[in-house]
């Protein structure tokens, strides 16, 4: 029978299925950071368990890491409390523990890919559902609960229906100044936040065919946003070229074996979906959001929806847009920025640094914005000084923060302070998540550059073709 | 971790009939840091429910005295957002034992029914007239019986019948969780970690 991608890589992993009930699946790779394993590993604990398998768990501290003066102690006592027990808790059950100042350490998305962890057919989790950006190299990988983290660490299983399957085709070519960030928030905005509810997304086309493994990672990393499960693409050249070499990749034999199977990972030529959605890419234009959830987005030059023209309930829509201190049919060019984030396992890779410096190089930040820089790795760190790039960002007036979650979600001090606007290129805008009463528009790493560079926001393009011209 | 057993479940309901209820405003990311699972409940909806200052905000639901019971009654795409499971732990501590809404994001559902809280699945017709029930009488009971599957407004004896699996609904009746099943085939789990070819 023909399969997709995804029937491939789960019926692979399926132990047992349970009459009425979920599958047993089996899990290849699984990520752990200190927020969500402490109470988990209590659990394993209280029953007396131990780890069946430590050797397909990685630790990593990222959600609560101070991204300033790493070398000092935490601060807060609370988070220095939970980076002690992760370290404790990998110690004890033989877990790899890439904690605060290990060279290893990073945001557990951007490291997984980064060491060869993530590889294509495999099976992926972590307490985090941004763990979808590794479905960008043909894994099946999604977000779990701490519960699950004990199944998975006691067990390497968890229970889970089989998702339904949903394909997005974007064709065609990217016009300039769109990235796979505006891809994403596209979609997104199409769908609502729940439209891809119940369903595993694979991306098809041209689009993402000709993206790079950063840009897949970007994509993937937000499927969850539209409420999918998760996302992945099919492994190609661009993704053998990416993992070859890495320290957790397979070599020599292995590498011929494992290459022979990533191979067949492609969704069957007559195999069916649940649901197809399929978009040019000359409908995307650069993103914001103006709201407070990620499917509240637009076009850049476009104005602000009325309640009418969107799905949903007014009230929610109205609560929302009065968080945020907008009104209807406001346009987004020229309000006001305060905070520039720059970072997350979204927007926190090489590329995306990349970006930004193109645009900034050669202007000045801006005085009136506050601007975090954070890089997703010590290995993205390092590129970013190894590439130049930090000194253009220097000799525009911007410093460079320290690897982790930072603003994302603003459990360490970078808190966005209450009332404040910023340009993030993270990937979500809820009320108060980057802080009490911040107010957040998500974009792409172009428009964070043209927020930081004017003070306020700015169509990326302008500034790209004054830099052509 | 185990939980009460849940049967039949008759109590009034607090309604908050607001659509995208995020999991960053069910527990913000700031009270994330504990490494045991207690107190979760105090901070509850926090930004909602009380001001920078810590006192209560007088018009949000849980802070008005008309409203109580052992549902939450949610609007649309209830628990959207993260995985993380301290935003259930949250709902559960502070004592609501289900949840209604006429759709849940998938991360927040699975791990309601792994710590013992039963989302329930209603149309948005049947949600509509939960309000409208409540809104007309705050003390009106709503009677979940899982079981049978069904919940019922008793003012009216309207019901609707809502889905779960049978492994779930078992496993819920029992107060099980999944750790059990799977500790019980962990040969089978091992045997077939041999042929993997990751
Ligand atoms: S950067 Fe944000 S979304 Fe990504 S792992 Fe950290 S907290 Fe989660």
């Amino acid at each position: 029978m023909s399969k997709t991608l995804f029937d491939k890589v789960w019926d692979k992993h399926v132990v047992r299925k349970i009459e009425g009930g979920p599958d047993v699946l089996f899990i290849d790779r699984h990520l752990i950071h200190e927020v969500t394993s402490p109470v988990a590993f209590l659990g394993l604990k209280t029953r007396g368990i131990k780890v069946l398998y430590p050797e397909r768990t990685f630790a990593t501290a990222d959600h609560n890491t101070p991204t300033i003066n790493q070398h000092l102690p935490v601060a807060d006592p609370l988070s220095a409390n939970q980076l002690k027990a992760l370290e404790a808790n990998s110690k004890e059950y033989g877990i790899s523990h890439w904690g605060l100042g290990h060279q290893k350490n990073g945001i557990v998305h951007v490291v997984g890919p980064e060491y060869g962890i993530t590889q294509p057919g495999a099976t992926i989790v972590c307490g985090d559902s941004h763990t979808s950006t590794h479905g960008a190299f043909g894994a099946i990988a999604f977000g779990i609960g701490t519960s699950e983290v004990e199944m998975v660490l006691s067990t390497q299983c968890i229970m889970q229906p089989k998702p339904k399957k949903m394909r997005i085709t974007i064709n065609g070519t990217l016009s300039r100044g769109v990235t796979p960030k505006d891809v994403a928030l596209f979609i997104i905005s199409k769908l609502t936040t729940s439209g891809a509810t119940g369903y595993f997304v694979e991306y098809a086309g041209e689009v993402f065919e000709k993206m790079s493994m950063e840009g897949r990672m970007t994509v993937c990393n937000l499927s969850i946003e539209m409420g999918a499960r998760g996302g992945m693409i099919a492994p190609d050249e661009t993704t053998f070229n990416y993992i070859q070499g890495r320290e957790f990749t397979p070599k020599g034999e292995a590498w011929d074996k494992a290459m022979e199977y990533w191979k067949t990972l492609k969704t069957d030529a007559d195999a069916v979906f649940d649901k197809e959605l399929v978009y040019n890419a000359s409908e995307i234009e650069p993103m914001i959001t103006y709201g407070t959830n990620p499917g509240m987005g637009i076009g850049i030059s476009n104005q602000i929806p009325d309640a009418e023209q969107v799905e949903g309930g007014v009230e929610t829509y109205e609560k929302s847009l009065n968080y945020m201190g907008f009104n209807e049919g406001d346009s987004m060019i020229g309000k006001p920025v305060d905070y520039v984030f720059v970072g997350s396992c979204t927007n926190g890779r090489i590329e995306d640094f990349r970006a930004f410096a193109s645009v900034v190089k050669g202007r000045q930040k801006a005085e009136n914005v506050t601007v975090w820089l954070v890089p997703g790795s010590h290995i993205v760190e390092s590129q970013i000084k190894e590439e130049g790039i930090l000194d253009i960002l220097t000799e525009a007036g911007f410093t460079l923060r320290q690897p982790g979650c930072s603003a994302c979600l603003a459990m360490n001090d970078d808190k966005i302070p209450a009332g404040k606007y910023a340009v993030s290129t993270s990937n979500r805008n809820f009320e108060g998540r980057q802080g009490p009463g911040s107010r957040t528009m998500l974009a792409s790493p172009l428009v964070a550059a043209a927020a930081a560079v004017t003070g306020k926001v700015t169509d990326p393009r302008e500034l790209m073709e004054e830099l052509v011209g | 971790m185990a939980y009460d057993k849940f049967n039949i479940l008759k109590s009034s309901a607090v309604p908050l009939s607001i659509e995208n209820v995020d999991t960053d405003q069910i527990i913000p990311a700031r009270f994330l840091k504990a490494t045991e699972r207690v107190g979760f409940g105090d901070n509850l909806f926090r930004d909602w429910r009380y001001n920078p200052d810590n006192t209560p905000k007088p018009d949000f639901v849980l802070n008005n005295p008309t409203y109580s019971g052992k549902i939450l009654v949610g609007g649309k795409n209830f628990g959207s957002g993260s995985s993380r499971e301290h935003a259930a732990w949250a709902v559960y501590d502070y004592g609501f034992r289900a949840v209604v809404s006429s759709f849940f994001a998938d991360i927040f559902k699975n791990n309601c029914l792994n710590i013992g809280v039963l989302p329930v699945q209603v149309s948005p017709e049947f949600l509509d007239k939960i309000f409208k029930a409540i809104a007309a009488d705050p003390k009106t009971a709503l009677e979940i019986n899982l079981p049978a599957q069904t919940i019922t407004l008793t003012s009216t004896g309207e019901q609707e019948s809502f889905d779960i699996s049978s492994y779930k609904k078992e496993n819920m009746m029992n107060g099980f969780d999944d750790i059990d099943y799977l500790q019980n085939i962990k040969s089978e789990i091992q045997e077939f970690a041999t042929h993997l070819p990751l």
